[in-house]
Formats: structure tokens, C-alpha cells, sequence
């Protein structure tokens, strides 16, 4: 039986509804960085997120795509420009899953809900729900070393909703994958967003799976970072990888994405 | 909803979500990691046994030097006078004493070494001023052998207790601190962006994220302060002798040196070897090694 009362079920897995009528999930405005006195990674960078919306942000290496989702989430200091996030504190996914290792599955997601004020009492049940969520109830009390790859991904997805942001940012989480494993975990992201109303800032450079989960796509150029073209792919949000468009519109960007790369050929 | 459906009840057909869930279960079920099959007969026979062997070569490699008369007997004793001397002071309830009091005097005084070791550990690690001021220092206190103390401790409390845990302490602080700077060092600098992201900062951040993913590497540097404190008891009873402090193994190793009893010292020392052996697996390994397996660390 996994059938859970919708009441308990929104109460830990709910996340968008906390953003006010009007205000962008994020507003990035002229946002400069450069460490120390080297040359600048991003450049008059621009973005609007709206609040439930899924975008994808694409470049090569170096393009400081990394570097944006550090600054959203608050681990760098912009060196200039305006940059605001809705709610407290976004929550972040890293391309290796990140789990504590010294922590169960359930225990990673219950030290998010800790760490946000949940009371012990709550927390328990409020782990399991947001495991279930990512269809992995069983596996609660095992440690991240007993976990495949994807298993930890899910874990590390369920630990960012525990800390129920309205802004969700995910560096790369799927690159260390196998192709099979990617491929279910691009479904079970589609399926959480939806379920959440999450708002999420995917970095990628995979075009593919760009253009497969986000409603937008947005294209960053190299060194220094900037934002050179965007697209809207899917308004209604993550397609199946089978859809028609998604190869004709991906070959598109993957052209204008060689084009970029090519101008730092010498 | 039927009961088996879909968690959120959101997409309008449950069809294309369950085949998605029977397709994630299969996957988890093929790529899950497998446990270790081997038996507690074989691990046992890969652990107990070599060192068995070991110890029965060193004996009988002794007992050779002895049949061979390479020193006279009242210099090299035989295996059998060194055992004898041992159920001599067994029998009379001063080996048995004498252990006691030196392991409760160790124990006590390395507790109280990890008290002060840990959290000093964790101030010079994670507070720059402190870090520059005192890594130096303490790196240097570890060389110093803490028999150097032993005279200056005489002289400030006299042959009390106080002397013995003074040297106690010297001597295992300074690698307990040491051990815990290194374990915080190592840590993998995704751990304190986890910890930021989730929002743990200062103490939070030192008692979720910090001695958390230091512990395997402080257990080490507990274990070599285990090693100071117990040698540091050990070099303080032979040199401090006194009514007041009774007799402990180093004391009763000193008494068999003045009454020129070599099979008394060399069961002295056989004796504090075999305590330091003993804390050790049955305290620190058992430790470390569920730690490690814990996170998966520890493999065969």
C-alpha cells in the first residue's frame, strides 16, 4: 500500500505555493563575477525565472553555468549586479548526489527538514513521504554507499524538496549516469515538478536533455559567460524523449552551440 | 484512486506512471549493491589466525636463543621462568593490582585528553588566528617525548596522582588535537557546501556536517593518542615511585629491575605489551571498523 492521505501528502511535499502573486522565482539583473583580478566568468548576465516555471540554461565548458547556480544559491558573492531567489534559501543538487555518507537515506532527508525547523516528531513521516515520492520507501534505513548511482540521485532529490524552496537548482545531476538510468530519472523529475510546482534551474550541457525537460532553454556562451540566445521549447513543460520536435529543435541549438564554440578556435 | 496508483494523483492516466514505477524498481533491483557473502568462519580465519602464527614464531625464535645459551639465563630467561614469574604475582593479587589501577590511571587520563584534545582540535582547525598561531606548536609537542615532562612534573606536584595524568596528558593531547585538524582538513569540500546549502552554519554547521565527516580520521588520531597516553603512564610509573601512587605495571616492572628479577621484567613486559593490544581490538578496531563500514569504506 503506498496510497497516502493528500493532506499529509501536501504538507511535505508541497514547495511552490510560498511564492507571492507577482514575484519572479529569480531575477538575475546585470550580474557580473570574477575571482580576484582574473578576466570576468559571467558578463551582464540577465534572467527571469517565473515561479513554476523549467528552465534549462546550456553552454560549453567554462561558459559559467556552474558558476550562476553557486551564485543563486548563495555559496559566491556576485561582484556586480542584482540577484534575488524567492524564499529563504534555494535548494541546490550537485552532479555527484552529495548524500552524508555517515547518514541513512532517510537520515540525509531528515537533516534538511531538521536544519529547516521541523520538529523530531514530524520528521520521521515527513522523510518517508518525500522517499516515497521519489519511489524509494524501501530503502530508508540503507547507507548512499548501498545505493546505485540513480538511487542516490533520487535520495539527493528528495533531500533538496525536504528543504521545501520554492526554487530548485540542479548543477549537472544526471551527467555521472548510465543512459537507462538518465533516461527513468528525466520521467521522475518531470513527475516531481509537476507534483510540486517546484520552480527549477537546470544546468546541463547535454542539448538533448535540455531541450527534453525544460519549458525554456537558454544558451550561455564561453569565457566570458553571457547569454546569447534563448528558446521556448515546451510551454506545457517536459516532454517524453520520443517526441518529434525534441530532435529538430535540439539540432538547432547543438548548431548554434558549435558556432559558439568554434569562435574560441585559434 | 486505486490502491497501488500513483503518489500524487496528479496526471490524469495512472497507465504511463506505473510502468514508469515497475521500470525504476527493476532498475534498483539490477544495480543495487551486493553484500558481503562470506562467512564468519572464513573472516575469522583471515583475521586471528596470522597473527597466531606470528607470535608462536617469536616465541619459539626465544626460546631458541635460549636453548643455545647466546646469554646466561639470569640475563635472557626462558619462556617457561617468565611464565612462572607471572602466576607468582597472579597468585598473590598484584599482577592482577597492578593492572587494574594502570588501566583505570590510562583510561581516565586519556578521557580526559579527549576533553581538552577534541574541541582544541576543532578551535585551531576551523579558527584561523589559532590555527596559525598553534599548529606549529602542537605538531611539535607531538615529537616530544613525554618522559621530558616527567622531572618538571615531579618538582610541581610532587609524587602524587597529578604527576602521572600531567604526563598523561602531554603526551596524548597534543596527537588527539593533531588527529582531529587533519580529520577536519581532509573533508571533501562538498560536505560544507551541503551544509551551507541546507543552511547549517557555526556550531550547527561543526556538529552536523564537521566532526561528523572528521570521525574516521580523529578515531585515528584517538588511537595514536591511546599509544601516548598509555606509553606516557607507563614511562611516569617507572620513574615515579612512591607509596602514594601504589603499584601499577611500571612501577612493578621498576621493583623487578631493583631486585635484579629479569624473568619479573621481562613478564612486566610482556604484560604492558599485551594490555596496549588488548585496548586496542577491543576497544579502538571494533570502533573504526564499524565506522568504516558503515560508509562503506572498508573492503574485505
Amino acid at each position: 500500500m503506498r496510497t497516502v492521505p493528500a493532506a499529509m501528502q501536501t504538507e511535505a511535499v508541497r514547495a511552490a505555493a510560498e511564492v507571492p502573486a507577482g514575484t519572479p522565482a529569480v531575477r538575475v539583473e546585470h550580474l557580473v563575477k570574477r575571482f580576484g583580478r582574473g578576466p570576468a566568468v559571467l558578463e551582464e548576465v540577465s534572467l527571469t525565472v517565473a515561479p513554476g516555471e523549467f528552465v534549462c540554461l546550456i553552454g560549453a565548458s567554462g561558459c559559467g553555468k556552474s558558476t550562476l547556480l553557486a551564485l543563486l544559491a548563495g555559496l559566491e558573492k556576485p561582484t556586480a549586479g542584482t540577484l534575488s531567489v524567492a524564499g529563504d534559501r534555494p535548494a541546490l543538487m550537485f552532479q555527484d548526489s552529495a548524500l552524508l555518507p555517515w547518514l541513512t537515506a532517510a537520515g540525509n532527508v531528515e537533516l534538511a527538514l531538521r536544519l529547516r525547523g521541523v520538529p523530531r516528531a514530524e520528521r520521521r513521516a515527513q522523510a518517508l513521504e518525500l522517499l516515497r515520492l521519489v519511489r524509494l520507501d524501501g530503502v530508508g534505513q540503507q547507507r548512499p554507499h548501498q545505493l546505485s548511482g540513480g538511487m542516490r540521485q533520487r535520495v539527493a532529490l528528495a533531500r533538496a524538496l525536504a528543504q521545501r524552496s520554492p526554487v530548485l537548482l540542479m548543477d549537472e545531476p544526471f551527467a555521472a549516469l548510465d543512459a537507462i538510468t538518465r533516461d527513468v530519472l528525466h520521467e521522475e523529475l518531470a513527475r516531481v515538478w509537476r507534483e510540486t510546482g517546484v520552480s527549477v534551474v537546470f544546468v546541463t550541457h547535454n542539448v538533448h536533455e535540455a531541450v527534453r525537460l525544460g519549458q525554456r532553454v537558454v544558451l550561455m556562451s564561453s569565457r566570458p559567460g553571457r547569454i546569447i540566445r534563448e528558446w521556448d521549447v515546451a510551454p506545457e513543460g517536459p516532454r517524453g524523449i520520443e517526441a518529434l520536435d525534441v530532435a529538430e529543435v535540439a539540432a538547432e541549438i547543438t548548431d548554434q552551440l558549435r558556432d559558439e564554440i568554434r569562435r574560441h578556435a585559434r | 484512486m486505486p490502491a497501488d496508483g500513483p503518489v500524487g494523483g496528479v496526471s490524469a492516466d495512472p497507465a504511463p506512471d506505473q510502468s514508469l514505477d515497475s521500470l525504476e524498481r527493476g532498475l534498483d533491483e539490477l544495480t543495487a549493491v551486493d553484500p558481503d557473502h562470506r562467512s564468519v568462519g572464513q573472516r575469522l580465519a583471515r583475521s586471528v589466525l596470522p597473527p597466531l602464527v606470528a607470535i608462536g614464531l617469536i616465541l619459539l625464535a626465544w626460546q631458541i636463543l635460549v636453548w643455545a645459551k647466546v646469554k646466561p639465563r639470569y640475563t635472557l630467561p626462558s619462556i617457561g621462568d617468565v611464565w612462572g614469574s607471572l602466576r607468582e604475582q597472579w597468585q598473590d593479587g598484584t599482577l592482577q593490582h597492578a593492572v587494574w589501577l594502570s588501566v583505570s590511571r590510562g583510561l581516565l587520563g586519556f578521557a580526559i585528553a579527549i576533553a581538552i584534545g577534541l574541541p582544541l582540535g576543532l578551535l585551531v582547525a576551523r579558527v584561523w588566528p589559532l590555527r596559525a598561531a598553534l599548529r606549529p606548536l602542537l605538531s611539535g609537542l607531538q615529537t616530544l617525548p613525554s618522559v621530558a615532562w616527567v622531572p618538571a612534573a615531579i618538582v610541581w606536584f610532587a609524587l602524587s596522582p597529578a604527576t602521572i595524568y600531567f604526563v598523561v596528558l602531554m603526551g596524548a593531547v597534543p596527537s588527539i588535537a593533531v588527529g582531529t585538524i587533519s580529520g577536519i582538513d581532509q573533508i571533501p569540500p562538498t560536505y560544507h557546501r551541503v551544509g551551507r546549502v541546507l543552511g547549517a552554519r557555526g556550531l550547527r554547521a561543526a556538529w552536523h556536517i564537521v566532526l561528523p565527516a572528521a570521525l574516521p580520521a580523529c578515531l585515528g588520531g584517538l588511537k595514536q593518542g591511546w599509544a601516548f597516553a598509555w606509553r606516557s603512564l607507563m614511562a611516569a610509573e617507572l620513574i615515579a615511585q612512591s607509596p602514594r601512587l601504589g603499584t601499577g605495571l611500571g612501577q612493578l616492572l621498576e621493583t623487578g629491575r631493583d631486585l635484579s628479577d629479569i624473568s619479573l621484567v621481562f613478564g612486566m613486559i610482556i604484560a604492558i605489551l599485551l594490555v596496549g593490544i588488548a585496548i586496542d581490538q577491543l576497544l579502538f578496531s571494533p570502533l573504526e571498523r564499524s565506522v568504516l563500514r558503515r560508509r562503506g569504506l572498508l573492503t574485505g
